[in-house]
């Protein structure tokens, strides 16, 4: 695909400072604007419903502000047929029974009535639980990784793979926090996916970082690592081209429920793609890593039988 | 020779492909619409009644596709749903109490593949449509009814071997018992240590003569476990009464239940049955006391004070006659005035108790009393807590007349529909602790299918776009590589199908991502083929190098992205749980089609003889 060496690290200076501009933006808006959380972790009340016809939402809204459901949001959700109400936990009301009033209120004096496509009701302890075990699954996550590229390569690369790693969640997050996209638990589930890609894409350049530090002598460790990036340049693009077509396939085919989290995934496996060639590898060069780093006395003689 | 595969390898890959295809196949089938009765918790289903409600079927004039009796369930398939709507109405209608009817959907997969065992994916509740409840059993309530029991205990225990105490009192959690001498202390102490052995026994430090009783941990800690159990046979019982054809009913962690109800649209009345924890209690009515004296708030040795439905105060025993869980059977009916009622058959020993009871009280009064607990919020420092508020009230006043003890009515209730719904619920079993639903995720059946679909065609359009990319980049290569990608499609849902995983929606998402990272493997091949000839190499030696040099890094990549796989399967619930295992499976299926699968058939194009040119 492409003849000529591109030099990625010698522009490693540019490239860090465009990701620290977008790390800091991620985490200022994250820490200001937040994410938009679901009710998977704020806890509270949804329902989904859908009209034989385009719903007047201003109608409806009237409605369920007169039946003593002033916080709903109403809003449509994929199509003009389809409403989805929210509530947030209410007082002195069992939780378990708003949806049954929500649907009561809706279909008051309505010759076709709605249907129920979804309704979704967390109660608030759940909600805190979700969130806790959703952290708690990130960091575990990357403690996995550490511990396991530590291990089969070493510890700069180990480091340099979780710099990486964060460096794609937070932009992720900040995307969501900047756009205001509903964060929800798929979208969690798409976070930790795109942990597994990038590495996957990052793993891949290391790969071939460690072998050519092994069997290219003569070069300096920049050199090496540019030539490591060129040879699997190919191979990455293309694997991100094919995810990313599944990924569009998902995101306008796959409906409103899962469109965030495909969404999600996209800017991932995007943001993956660029750290796992400016992000992992400068880190790595950065931390000083040398010849000395990788080489195994056992696997050395085995080297030199492979080198063609 | 380099680029040959002996016997058994291709032998193999081509049999996990025949069994991979063989357990794929039932998803290809659909279902049939069909009618599902099974016995409600005490009797069996037996031949002679499978054998009756096939006559009944075929009396109405329906048209049965295919009738089955297999483990004592009975399950009717239609050919199409009209049918199946009209059995199920006459069945319901004839059945009777003791039989559930619920309307189903059963795999329509051919005998043949049956006798294999393969069956089809199974649906979650996000594709299939239906309820799903977390529910949180309230151990603390448990515990709580736990201490009023024993408090009960210990007293009569006292009674009955004559120890005079000064006071007992049930405080927050222990029970305090003050005695009249030392002699009476040690007593006290003694019995309890002798028969109350889940009991710990403390002297008070402050007053003289004084015990401090608690549950011990281990006694809690089996109140707990009783209690969840408990609750799980109930709710198990409840549903058989909503009549759901393949429920789900789990525990989660220490004390939580989840719920599955597929195919259940109303929500309300599901919700209405699990969360209520209605039953009865038995008491006799305190007459000799004033109760305008308990009105007024002064302590009435051995009574409560309990309101009737009106609202007038009435004074009841403290001591229970029979309660809820001494019901056995309990069935709608009506009285002589045409007022609903319940009848009621009482256990062994509810029937002996009641039977004292009623004997010796001739010609006194005794009080129904309906309990309920209502699921309320309250603020507590700033956050939001949610109990149970305990409602009792006396729905019925009557005589003693005669001495009964297994059989009898009771009326009172406000409606045909309270006295139904009762029924049910004491027939089901009290819940032994009461339980608040935390979560609900319904969907109706109308999404479902939209899921389906949309899952479907984002799998096919994604597939086709990866097909086609591959095809273009890679040519005879890229073939192969698709090739490769189907068979890994077919693993998948194979797999899937083989240990019954819940396919959900995000599950797809699952499969669809492992379309596109699924070639990353054979991308890593190609690529490095494509190098290696560059290089200078032969074709074949080309081939063999890249696979050889590729594998490495195709095992480290996949291991790393399984376990985050891992530990998303860990924490994840429900639907992320099936993201993460179509993922799992995805990833090692890919490996096994992207490496040697492809390599497969890399051999039988280019082994055994000179090539110039690699279509690459």
């Amino acid at each position: 695909m492409f003849k000529q060496e591109l030099d990625f690290l010698g522009k490693r200076k540019f490239t860090m400072i465009l990701s620290a501009i977008l790390l800091i933006v991620s985490i200022a808006s994250l820490a200001i604007n937040g994410l938009k959380l679901g009710i998977d972790f704020t806890g509270g009340t949804l329902v989904e419903v859908g009209y034989p016809q385009a719903a007047d939402l201003s109608i409806l809204r009237e409605t369920l502000e007169k039946t003593g459901f002033d916080d709903a949001t109403v809003q449509n959700f994929g199509t003009a047929k389809d409403v989805l109400i929210r509530l947030k936990p209410k007082e002195g009301m069992s939780n378990v029974e708003l949806s049954t009033q929500v649907l009561e209120a809706v279909n008051k004096d309505k010759v076709e009535k709605a249907l129920v496509r979804r309704v979704e009701f967390v109660g608030p302890q759940v909600g805190d639980e979700l969130a806790e075990d959703g952290g708690l699954a990130l960091l575990y996550s990357l403690f996995g990784i550490l511990i396991y590229v530590a291990w089969r390569f070493e510890y700069k690369f180990a480091l340099g793979s979780v710099a990486a790693l964060l460096h794609d969640v937070l932009i992720t997050l900040g995307f969501f926090s900047l756009l205001q996209l509903e964060f929800d638990l798929t979208v969690l589930a798409a976070i930790l996916a795109v942990i597994g890609y990038s590495l996957n894409d990052t793993i891949v350049v290391y790969d071939r970082i460690r072998e050519n530090f092994r069997n290219l002598r003569k070069d300096s460790s920049e050199e090496i690592m540019n030539i490591s990036l060129n040879q699997t340049l190919s191979r990455t693009l293309m694997t991100s081209v094919t995810t990313a077509l599944v990924l569009i396939a998902l995101a306008i085919l796959g409906g409103e429920i899962i469109h965030n989290f495909a969404i999600a995934l996209l800017v991932g496996v995007g943001i993956g793609t660029y750290s796992s060639i400016f992000i992992a590898s400068p880190v790595v060069l950065s931390l000083g890593i040398s010849k000395e780093d990788l080489m195994v006395p056992v696997a050395e003689g085995a080297d030199i039988d492979d080198m063609p | 020779m380099q680029n040959h595969f002996p016997l058994w390898k291709n032998l193999m890959i081509l049999i996990v492909f025949v069994i991979g295809i063989i357990y794929a196949i039932p998803n290809l089938f659909g279902n049939d619409p069909s009618v599902q009765l099974a016995s409600s918790a005490t009797t069996k289903l037996k031949q002679q009644q499978a054998d009756g409600i096939k006559a009944e079927l075929d009396q109405a004039g329906l048209s049965i596709k295919e009738f089955e009796f297999k483990n004592n369930k009975v399950l009717v398939r239609f050919n199409n749903t009209d049918d199946q709507l009209k059995a199920s109405d006459l069945l319901k209608e004839k059945m009777g109490n003791d039989v559930t009817v619920a309307l189903n959907l059963a795999p329509a997969t051919p005998m043949w593949l049956r006798a294999l065992n393969a069956s089809p994916m199974y649906l979650g509740l996000d594709l299939r449509g239906g309820v799903h409840f977390l529910l949180e059993v309230d151990m603390d309530a448990a515990v709580k009814q736990a201490e009023e029991r024993y408090y009960s205990d210990v007293k009569a225990a006292l009674r009955a071997k004559k120890i005079r105490y000064q006071s007992i009192a049930k405080n927050q959690d222990s029970i305090k018992i003050t005695l009249k001498s030392t002699e009476d202390n040690i007593a006290t102490s003694d019995l309890l240590n002798r028969d109350f052995s889940d009991l710990n026994v403390a002297e008070s430090s402050d007053v003289e003569n004084t015990l401090l009783v608690t549950l011990s941990e281990q006694e809690k800690k089996e109140i707990k476990k009783f209690a969840l159990d408990q609750n799980m046979t109930t709710l198990r019982n409840r549903v058989n009464e909503i009549g759901v054809a393949e429920p789900v009913i789990q525990q989660q962690g220490d004390n939580r239940i989840v719920i599955q109800l597929p195919g259940v649209q109303d929500t309300t009345k599901a919700k209405a049955i699990l969360g209520k924890t209605a039953t009865l209690e038995y008491r006799l009515v305190d007459i000799e006391h004033d109760v305008q004296k308990a009105v007024q708030g002064l302590p009435v040795i051995g009574s409560r004070l309990y309101h009737e439905v009106d609202g007038s105060p009435i004074l009841l025993k403290r001591r229970v006659i029979v309660t809820g869980a001494e019901i056995v059977d309990a069935a709608y009916t009506m009285d002589q005035n045409n007022a609903p009622a319940v009848s009621i058959t009482l256990n062994g020993v509810g029937a002996k108790k009641m039977g004292k009871m009623t004997q010796k009280n001739i010609g006194k009064p005794m009080a129904v009393v309906f309990i309920e607990y209502k699921p309320k919020t309250r603020m507590v420092k700033g956050k939001k807590e949610s109990y149970k508020e305990k409602i009792e009230k006396v729905i019925s006043v009557a005589t003693i007349r005669d001495a009964f003890s297994k059989r009898f009515q009771t009326t009172g209730l406000d409606n045909p529909e309270e006295a139904r719904t009762l029924s049910l619920l004491l027939r089901a079993g009290a819940l032994a602790a009461p339980v608040d639903i935390i979560e609900e995720r319904t969907v109706g059946p109308s999404l479902g299918q939209d899921n389906i679909d949309k899952g479907f065609n984002s799998v096919v359009v994604g597939l086709a776009l990866v097909l086609v990319f591959m095809l273009v980049y890679y040519r005879l290569f890229g073939l192969v590589a698709n090739i490769a990608l189907a068979f890994n499609l077919v693993i998948i849902v194979a797999v899937l199908s083989m240990i019954q995983a819940t396919l959900t929606l995000p599950g797809i998402a699952g499969i669809v991502l492992t379309v596109g990272m699924a070639v990353d493997a054979n991308v890593l091949i190609f690529e490095r083929i494509k190098e290696e000839i560059k290089n200078g190499n032969t074709p074949q030696s080309s081939i063999f190098s890249g696979y050889e040099k590729a594998f490495s890094t195709i095992f480290d990549a996949n291991i790393t992205t399984l376990l985050v796989a891992l530990v998303l399967f860990g924490f994840g619930t429900g639907p992320i749980k099936g993201f993460a295992i179509t993922l799992s499976i995805g990833i090692l299926s890919s490996m096994f089609t992207s490496i040697l699968g492809t390599r497969m058939l890399i051999n039988w194009f280019y082994g055994h003889r000179r090539i110039e040119k690699l279509s690459l």
